[in-house]
């Protein structure tokens, strides 16, 4: 399966053509849900804040207003006990999106999400699935501190049944979401606070993204750059400073860690001999070191140089700016490992 | 006479007799009064069939038939039979571990039910679930659970969504008609102690949630008896008038009597759309899993309840004192035996089901991960790629 070509000398066209119409990234999150929602009464939204206060990050402002309270509905601090209703409102027949203010504070539903949601169908034989989606930030950015910066995809991801959807910018954002939630599977679906006010051009017309296409956002032939979420953002400004240097990289944007695009990685391994994965969890048992793992296993051979890893260091979120700045993935970091990659740091 | 409480595990085919039950007490108007002796009848069959159902398993699983956890239903057989008598057959349940019981007495049929306990293709779950994940789609059973209290925020959202049917939809998820329903949760009283179930009756009060929470206080979780478990053991009420929901105290020992007290406790929920919590009083015989050497508790204790036996109870009732238009009891002696006659015949055909039936095919180990599957969702696994893990 071929990368979505989705590089900045093409324009808004391959964005999804029509008129140019630029929504933040919580508007769009907002349109998927609300356009949804108009078309299969099954759907309703629950979750902290999410009604009268139009949402914690204002994600669902105004959907109260349009939907009413027996569609979008305010939950108390009860994670554990909303996400379990979710569960069991899923398995009956219906379409639930669920609101975590924070994938931090899904921890305390851990049990519904990673025991009963990607287990049901499993255990019931086939007889059911637990079509939720299950929405939130994720990652750290904002000297949040170490409880509330957590990046649930490392985690999460070990456990097979859900889908991982980890859109990097506001098109994709809309298009992803839509997509969860037609899915008969459970999703989880991680935003980042730090990009709910990115705009980029979103098109009116009716669109979805496919899970398990990655986007290629910058091409070259020098490097392979894996990245997913928001750091894709970070490796393609890295991308742009390295072409300034000479080196050319390809810049992939996963979009869902599961499923995990793993063909258009080896292609672009084929061609580049290169990779370095950038990854906004911890690197112990990551989905970066995952990443390395299948290379090695299918596409050994096409490798110049052992693969690499940029994750944030392996220390709780630390609170000081400038802590947290080194803890995390950057430009800087991103542009090194690529010259490590080619031998030349 | 012998009776059914006291039957040994290894019973024979030979019908056992009962012993004579306290009569009841209960004066006035009573919801069971309207039902047929056939009914009553039936109750008496199904909870006779869990009893044996339930020793037939213990004896499975000591010949290493049925592995991992096993918990046994036996003297609490009145607990689920009778609840589940109060339901229209599209009610939804859900239940925890212990749940053989609930699911003989919402219909499965006891092969699949036996054959999940051996890891059969046949089995309910098609033996991917075991004995404490029975689930039964067309019997409206959406599990037993593995996690104590994990199941109570599913029996409120089942009933949230027939709610929402109501109210949003106006019609069912399936296109049917929607209709005011009821579900019922269970619950064990260690689950009393879990943050699920709170969150869940505080979700209930506060949004009108038509679900029933049923402690089947047993007097034990595990070997810590209730009152070193949880606060205000001697009325749980308390608890749920915590969360501005209706409780109930009912024995759940004798049938009838449950029966006539939990009926209208349905009946008021689906009316009202409401959710209530009901402390059902109940007793397990046997310990609380296949390895309990039962130091908790005395055997004294536990033939005070054996003397109480619902099923003895009601088969005395039954043949004693409920008289029919002939002024005759409405169920003979010899008809009971041939009931007994028929369950063992029932339970020994499930076994030699589950013995015949075929192990899953090595393929389903791979199904029923998504409903939706697409390439590259795991690294290794067939229904990605299409072909097994070559390591395998
Ligand atoms: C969260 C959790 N903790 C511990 C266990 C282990 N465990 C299984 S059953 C049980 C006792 C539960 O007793 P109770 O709720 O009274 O149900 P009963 O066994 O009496 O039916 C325990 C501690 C578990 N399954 N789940
Ligand atoms: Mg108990």
């Amino acid at each position: 399966m071929a990368a979505e070509l989705m590089l900045p000398e093409m324009g808004l066209e391959p964005m999804g053509g029509g008129t140019a119409r630029e929504i933040q990234f919580r508007e769009a999150l907002r349109e998927a849900m609300s356009e949804e929602m108009r078309k299969d009464d099954r759907i309703f939204l629950m979750g902290e804040e999410v009604a009268q206060y139009n949402g914690a990050y204002k994600i669902s402002q105004g959907m109260l207003d349009e939907f009413g309270p027996k569609r979008i509905i305010d939950s108390p601090i009860s994670e554990n006990g909303f996400a379990g209703l979710a569960v069991g409102a899923a398995m009956y027949g219906l379409r639930p999106i669920i609101e975590f203010m924070s994938w931090s504070f899904s921890l305390v539903a851990a049990d519904q999400i990673l025991n009963n949601v990607p287990k049901m169908l499993y255990m019931s034989g086939g007889q059911w699935g637990c079509p939720v989606v299950f929405r939130g930030n994720d990652g750290a950015g904002g000297q949040l501190g170490s409880t509330h910066s957590w990046c649930v995809e490392g985690l999460y991801s070990n456990v097979p049944g859900v889908k991982i959807a980890i859109p990097s910018n506001p098109y994709d954002a809309k298009g992803m979401l839509k997509t969860s939630i037609r899915d008969d599977d459970p999703v989880f679906f991680l935003e980042s606070e730090r990009m709910l006010g990115d705009k980029a051009h979103v098109p009116e017309r009716e669109y979805t993204i496919p899970f398990g296409k990655a986007a290629l956002r910058r091409q070259g032939d020098d490097c392979t750059v894996v990245s997913f979420g928001r750091p894709v953002n970070f490796c393609m400004d890295a991308a742009d400073e390295l072409k300034k240097e000479g080196i050319n990289i390809d810049v992939l944007d996963m979009r869902t860690i599961r499923p995990l695009d793993i063909d258009s990685i080896l292609d672009s391994v084929k061609k580049t001999g290169r990779i370095v994965v950038v990854d906004q969890c911890w690197p112990f048992a990551s989905v970066a070191s995952e990443v390395v793992t299948q290379v090695c296993e299918r596409g050994f051979d096409y490798l110049d140089h052992q693969p690499l890893r940029v994750n944030t260091e392996d220390v709780p979120t630390p609170y000081a700016k400038n802590l947290e700045a080194l803890y995390l993935p950057h430009k800087g970091k991103i542009m090194s490992a690529v010259k490590a990659s080619l031998g030349r740091l | 006479m012998t009776s059914v409480a006291n039957s040994p595990v290894n019973m024979s085919l030979t019908p056992t007799k009962t012993t004579a039950a306290q009569p009841s007490k209960r004066t006035g108007p009573r919801a069971s009064d309207s039902l047929p002796p056939s009914t009553l009848v039936r109750w008496l069959r199904d909870m006779f069939l869990i009893r044996e159902f339930e020793n037939r398993t213990a004896q499975a699983y000591q010949q290493a038939k049925i592995g991992g956890f096993c918990h046994l239903y036996t003297g609490q057989e009145a607990t689920a039979v009778g609840t589940i008598a109060a339901l229209n057959p599209d009610d939804p349940i859900v239940t925890a571990y212990r749940d053989h019981g609930h699911a003989l007495a919402r219909g499965m049929d006891p092969g699949a039910c036996m054959a999940e306990m051996f890891g059969k293709a046949t089995g309910c779950a098609k033996g991917k679930g075991g004995s404490m994940h029975m689930f039964d789609k067309p019997n409206w059973l959406f599990g037993g659970h593995g996690i104590v209290g994990a199941q109570t925020p599913l029996g409120t959202g089942l009933a949230f969504a027939a709610k929402y049917e109501v109210e949003v939809m106006k019609r069912g998820v399936d296109g049917g008609p929607a209709k005011k329903k009821v579900s019922l949760a269970y619950l064990g009283d260690g689950a009393l102690n879990q943050g699920a179930l709170h969150e869940a009756m505080n979700l209930a009060g506060l949004y009108g949630i038509p679900v029933i929470y049923i402690v089947e206080n047993n007097g034990y979780s595990m070997g810590t008896s209730i009152d070193r478990g949880t606060t205000m053991s001697e009325d749980l009420r308390k608890k749920a008038d915590a969360y501005g929901i209706r409780g109930e105290i009912i024995d759940g020992l004798d049938v009838i009597d449950l029966y006539d007290a939990f009926k209208p406790v349905v009946d008021w929920c689906r009316e009202n759309q409401k959710p209530a919590f009901v402390d059902l009083k109940t007793y397990r015989y046997l310990g609380h899993s296949m390895s309990d050497p039962q130091k908790y508790r005395t055997k004294e204790e536990v033939d005070q309840y054996k003397a109480k036996d619902s099923i003895d109870r009601l088969a005395a009732h039954l043949m004693e004192d409920r008289k029919g238009a002939d002024g005759k009891p409405v169920l003979t002696e010899q008809q009971f035996m041939d009931i007994q006659t028929e369950v063992k015949a029932t339970v020994k055909a499930a076994l030699d089901f589950a013995e015949a039936s075929p192990i899953p095919d090595e393929s389903e180990l791979y199904t029923d991960v998504f409903v939706n599957p697409q390439p590259n969702l795991s690294p290794t696994c067939e229904y990605t790629h299409g072909a097994k893990n070559p390591l395998l």
